[in-house]
């Protein structure tokens, strides 16, 4: 089976995020940079499978010439290549990074077969779009499922799980080519070793360089949304403090008599 | 071109889902300040959608519409999407607003895909105009964005809770259309074959009106019992950080945050969580928040109503057994 995960480098956000004085990005000069979690857990189950059934995986971004980390780090825990799609790190919108990205795969299955899975992140942990997977699907003609937590690879074709609504779960099973994206908790994703990184360090990465364009969707400015930062009401030390506890449980009326 | 604004309305329970309604409260504002009617697509099953669209009376809509196709079910995300797509084109609203839950920005996505159309996803404000200006939530709403969509048809989402639901005063039930779109064996390919109920009894995370939530201040596994009591004590449910779930100290379905779920409890009780903004807009949404941790100055203190400082390992068997002395549990 051929797999090819696409992720996005983010920044490693704490607890705070700061933004540069004009508000155009986060200030990222004392941030670390990461892929978004639900696609650290793509990127893990592409070798999970691969492991489990053979083929080969390949790891693509759109990203700045600094995203080569992210690419990195995903063979360092066993993607086999890499591709980067260079941007001069202005943002792009989903409709645009979907069309690169279904662009880059052209040339990709051309070169080198079709892709079995395509796997994404359900959304990204920073312009959190919800749907670069689903264009990427739509554009080449496959099915598409979203939010999975489970993937079973069958003959010719995949089942996956997802939680439902109301709780449970909703199975599907669709023939392969597929896209899929995925969410955190799908698997635990492993920690690269020693030996991983040096040999993702010394891989080849495949570059190429879209022309930035429009998708209709575009930032004019970021902020941080009014916080009502309460200092909370210290209402005890210590296991002292249960009976105020207990006393507020039942003014809020949580109590059971 | 009706130039209407067309809001997405999903049920839960055979009612509008209260996501669906907060849309629809956008919605309203967009069609009040551009001018236009507000116009709503049921996204249901034909055996409960006109039921439901008679429910939407007060809500400002002059016309509801339900899709009639003897196979489409709720089960089918392309066949909706090709539903809903054709409706637009029926209709030509000047834009489409929906709920921004997982299943909702999943719809959209598929129309904007189909009909090659922009999306903007988790709005909390639109302005109409030529090109419309959006505020929308980023890193699930810990940032915000002010945006341009340009586009002759605005496909909009609307992050939940972030609109309260307004009702208005003395409309009308909307008049029911019925639309019986044109399906194909592919738009239909895609769909649930099984469904499975959760494994795990009690009160759900995402219902429960107190939710116990754990970070890595309860150390291990084990470590959980005292929420667990606690939680048995006040029919709540327990969850806990990313930091709990990725350590395999809780299974991934418990993880309250950014990557897991958002919780509206009655009260929201954090133990041993010092609070990253990515578990804050998982749990912000709570009526009240306790923190119990043993730092004062951990930034969870920052959200939180409430405080007890010391460790949760003494405070928690304090609490639940100051609620059996009182023989005010439910267990």
């Amino acid at each position: 089976m051929n797999i090819l995960v696409c992720v996005k480098r983010v920044p490693a956000t704490g607890g705070r995020i700061v933004l540069t004085a004009d508000g155009s990005d986060i200030d990222t000069r004392y941030l670390g940079f990461t892929v978004s979690p639900h696609e650290e857990c793509a990127v893990e189950e592409a070798v999970r499978i691969v492991e489990a059934h053979g083929g080969t995986s390949a790891v693509l971004t759109l990203g700045p010439a600094a995203a080569e980390e992210q690419l990195r780090d995903a063979m360092a825990i066993g993607i086999d290549r890499a591709i980067l799609l260079e941007t001069d790190g202005r943002d792009w919108d989903p409709v645009a990074t979907a069309g690169a990205i279904v662009e880059a795969i052209r040339v990709q299955e051309a070169a080198s077969g079709p892709f079995d899975l395509i796997l994404f992140g359900n959304e990204s942990a920073d312009s959190g779009g919800f749907q670069v997977g689903i264009r990427t699907a739509a554009a080449l003609g496959r099915p598409c499922v979203t939010g999975v937590k489970s993937l079973q690879p069958g003959d010719g074709r995949i089942a996956a799980r997802r939680e439902a609504p109301a709780g449970g779960w909703e199975s599907f099973e669709v023939p392969l080519p597929a896209v899929v994206s995925v969410k955190e908790g799908i698997n635990l994703p492993r920690y690269p070793s020693i030996p991983g990184r040096l040999r993702a360090k010394k891989k080849d990465v495949e570059r190429s360089s879209p022309a930035w364009r429009s998708g209709g969707l575009e930032k004019i400015t970021l902020r941080l949304p009014k916080e009502e930062v309460t200092a909370a009401e210290v209402i005890g030390r210590g296991p002292e403090a249960a009976p105020a506890v207990v006393d507020l449980l039942a003014r809020i009326g949580v109590l059971g008599r | 071109m009706s130039g209407a604004v067309l809001a997405l309305v999903s049920l839960a329970g055979g009612v509008p889902e209260r996501a669906s309604l907060e849309a629809l409260t956008l919605a309203r504002r967009l069609a009040t300040a551009s001018g236009a009617p507000l116009e709503a697509v049921i996204v249901a099953d034909g055996s409960v959608a006109p039921s439901a669209a008679a429910a939407l009376s007060g809500a400002g809509v002059t016309t509801a519409v339900v899709v009639d196709h003897a196979s489409l079910t709720v089960d089918q995300p392309d066949g909706w999407a090709a539903a809903v797509a054709q409706v637009v084109e029926s209709r030509g609203p000047a834009a489409v607003v929906g709920p921004g839950t997982e299943r909702g920005n999943e719809l959209l996505a598929r129309v904007a895909a189909r009909m090659d159309l922009p999306m903007a996803a988790n709005c909390i404000s639109v302005e109409p105009g030529d090109r419309y200006r959006l505020t929308r939530q980023r890193w699930a709403g810990s940032l915000l964005e002010d945006c341009w969509l340009d586009a002759p048809t605005r496909l909009i989402t609307v992050a939940p809770n972030a609109v309260p639901v307004e009702a208005v005063d003395g409309s009308p039930a909307p008049a029911i259309v019925s639309f019986a779109p044109t399906l194909t064996d592919a738009d239909l390919a895609v769909h649930v074959t099984s469904r499975e109920a959760s494994e795990r009894g009690g009160v759900s995370l995402g219902d429960a009106k107190v939710v116990i939530g754990g970070g890595r201040g309860v150390g291990s596994s084990e470590g959980f019992a005292d929420l667990e009591e606690l939680a048995g004590l006040l029919g709540g449910a327990v969850g806990g950080s990313r930091v709990v779930t990725s350590a395999g100290w809780r299974p991934h379905a418990d993880q309250i945050g950014q990557t897991g779920l958002r919780i509206a409890p009655d009260i929201y009780i954090a133990c041993g969580i010092s609070g990253a903004i990515q578990h804050i807009v998982g749990c912000k949404a709570a009526k009240h928040i306790l923190a119990i941790n043993t730092d004062a100055e951990a930034p969870i203190m920052g959200v939180a109503d409430y405080a007890v400082i010391g460790d949760l390992h003494t405070v928690l068997p304090a609490i639940s057994a100051e609620i059996r002395r009182r023989g005010a549990g439910r267990a």
